[in-house]
């Protein structure tokens, strides 16, 4: 059907400014979000503290198997990064779905929609990473000169985000059942990222597969960093490096791919 | 030459709408064979600086498909389409307004949408808030507007943000009587600058009104192309006679 010859040459349809596009929908969700509740922000905190507290209590007075002496904290250690990975996935494949409007009437560049929800999840993001430094500081071990690591480890991760939210946003135009593999996927990831157990209790055989996966090496170095008060392994590190530019440089081909058939398809 | 239609042409699968595991998994294995629509056929025509065309023509005549391709929305899939300079569609008044946020905040994120810098942002701001006439309200949310106010403010932004060509489809109904005659204005304040527009209209007095050239389509194709007059008697004597059988 698509014969060579066709093709579309655009010069300047939208020649805008990216940042101030994004920067403008990001501040959009946000102020959408908390608008409308009384405790406005709370709420973002609010989440994670009682997850956390909920999740101690069970494994400490009921399992009571946890060694680890900052169990709440080792909690929220893996709460904070795993909340960020699973809402930020979900939001961003359907950003693209969610703005079809926009997509079909406003000649903008398609990938601001799912960079975009990314980077308003990363707002929620910041709050919670406040909350754990907070609790950090005032009940666990306080501040260290490796804190300086969490910038670049949140760097190759929302990286990573971004990638799958690129990949998934574009799949999901074309095949809707795209939302359930995730959710399936996310529940999945709730027992295989270590949120209430820690890495010494995995068998040597099953750590490979641990240290490939982005979140369980995002929450293997925070609590390196934040509870252990030691850098993360370069090992670990340049892993998670790998995988988050190939998950990005991957989420931009498949992006590019697909985006010309998205007005048919919405 | 602003835009150039050579050959366009553009289809549309029939499953569109269903894009469901199952219908992707039907399509490899060949089970589904579907007649594709096809909305425009070997369209060719051009838009010239300074120039406002009409397109006018029966509902599903292909007029939509069209603003979309010289939008650059879609790619056709045979022939070619060119675009050249900074295009306003206003295919959708109000792109992105939210009704939790106030006219200011859309406002913004309107021009955002159009392509406007920050600093030309804060430049129209007052000019947009005057002539969509809002005031005060401006500051107040969106779902406290009545649905001329918002049509009002989804206008203001397109006409102030300045672009080279401004597609129109169908949304000169918008406010009252004399907010209405503020948008013609308006339009022939932008056609004297020298600017460009594209204007789909039911109304054949509005196609007069604004442009100097008409297309017209039926089907998918052009039927005749030339000056408004000539083609809006063609047209509308094509519509008498249908209604008379």
């Amino acid at each position: 059907m698509e014969s060579p010859a066709a093709s579309i040459i655009v010069k300047s349809v939208w020649k805008g400014d990216y940042l101030f596009l994004i920067r403008t929908l990001v501040e959009k969700d946000f102020k959408i979000r908390y608008r409308n509740m009384s405790l406005g922000v709370l709420w973002s905190l609010l989440n994670p503290l009682i997850m956390m507290a909920l999740l101690t209590f069970i494994f400490t007075k009921i399992f009571s198997g946890a060694q680890e002496k900052n169990f709440p904290i080792a909690v929220l250690c893996g709460l904070v990064p795993l909340n960020f990975f699973t809402l930020a996935w979900m939001t961003g494949a359907s950003s693209i779905f969610d703005n079809a409007h926009l997509v079909k009437k406003v000649p903008v560049p398609r990938l601001v929609f799912p960079i975009a929800s990314v980077l308003s999840n990363c707002m929620h993001l910041l709050i919670q990473i406040a909350l754990l430094l907070g609790i950090v500081l005032v009940f666990g071990p306080g501040i260290n000169i490796h804190w300086l690591w969490l910038p670049l480890i949140w760097a190759l991760e929302i990286l990573f985000v971004l990638g799958l939210a690129l990949a998934f946003s574009a799949v999901n135009v074309y095949v809707r059942d795209t939302r359930y593999v995730i959710e399936s996927a996310n529940t999945v990831l709730f027992w295989l990222v270590p949120v209430f157990y820690s890495f010494a209790v995995i068998p040597v055989r099953f750590r490979g597969l641990y240290e490939i996966n982005p979140v369980a090496a995002l929450v293997l170095m925070m609590r390196n960093v934040l509870l252990e008060g030691h850098a993360p392994l370069a090992s670990t590190l340049i892993r998670l490096a790998i995988v988050s530019f190939g998950m990005f440089g991957l989420g931009w081909v498949v992006f590019g791919r697909l985006k010309n058939g998205f007005y048919a398809r919405l | 030459m602003l835009i150039d239609f050579q050959n366009a042409s553009k289809c549309f699968p029939h499953s569109a709408g269903r894009q469901l595991l199952r219908t992707h998994i039907a399509r490899w294995f060949g089970r589904v064979r579907h007649e594709p629509f096809w909305a425009l056929r070997k369209v060719s025509f051009g838009l010239d600086h300074g120039e406002s065309l009409a397109i006018v023509g029966s509902n599903g005549a292909g007029k939509s498909t069209l603003l979309s391709l010289a939008a650059g929305l879609t790619a056709p899939d045979e022939g070619q389409v060119r675009i050249n300079g900074r295009i306003a569609a206003l295919l959708e008044l109000g792109a992105g307004f939210h009704l939790d946020l106030t006219g200011a905040e859309n406002l913004v994120l309107n021009a955002a949408l159009l392509g406007l810098s920050k600093r030309k942002t804060d430049e129209v701001f007052d000019r947009v808030v005057e002539f969509s006439g809002i005031g005060e309200f401006i500051d107040d949310p969106l779902r406290t507007y009545s649905s001329g106010m918002i049509m009002r403010l989804a206008f203001s932004v397109a006409i102030q943000c300045d672009p080279d060509i401004l597609l129109i489809d169908e949304v000169l109904g918008v406010g009252d009587a004399r907010f209405q005659e503020k948008c013609r204005e308006a339009l022939h304040a932008f056609r004297r600058a020298g600017k460009s527009m594209l204007f789909v209209s039911h109304a054949p007095s509005a196609v007069a009104d604004m442009c100097d050239r008409a297309l017209w389509l039926d089907h998918g194709s052009v039927m005749m192309d030339g000056p408004v007059q000539e083609v809006l008697d063609a047209y509308g004597g094509r519509a008498a006679m249908r209604q008379g059988l």
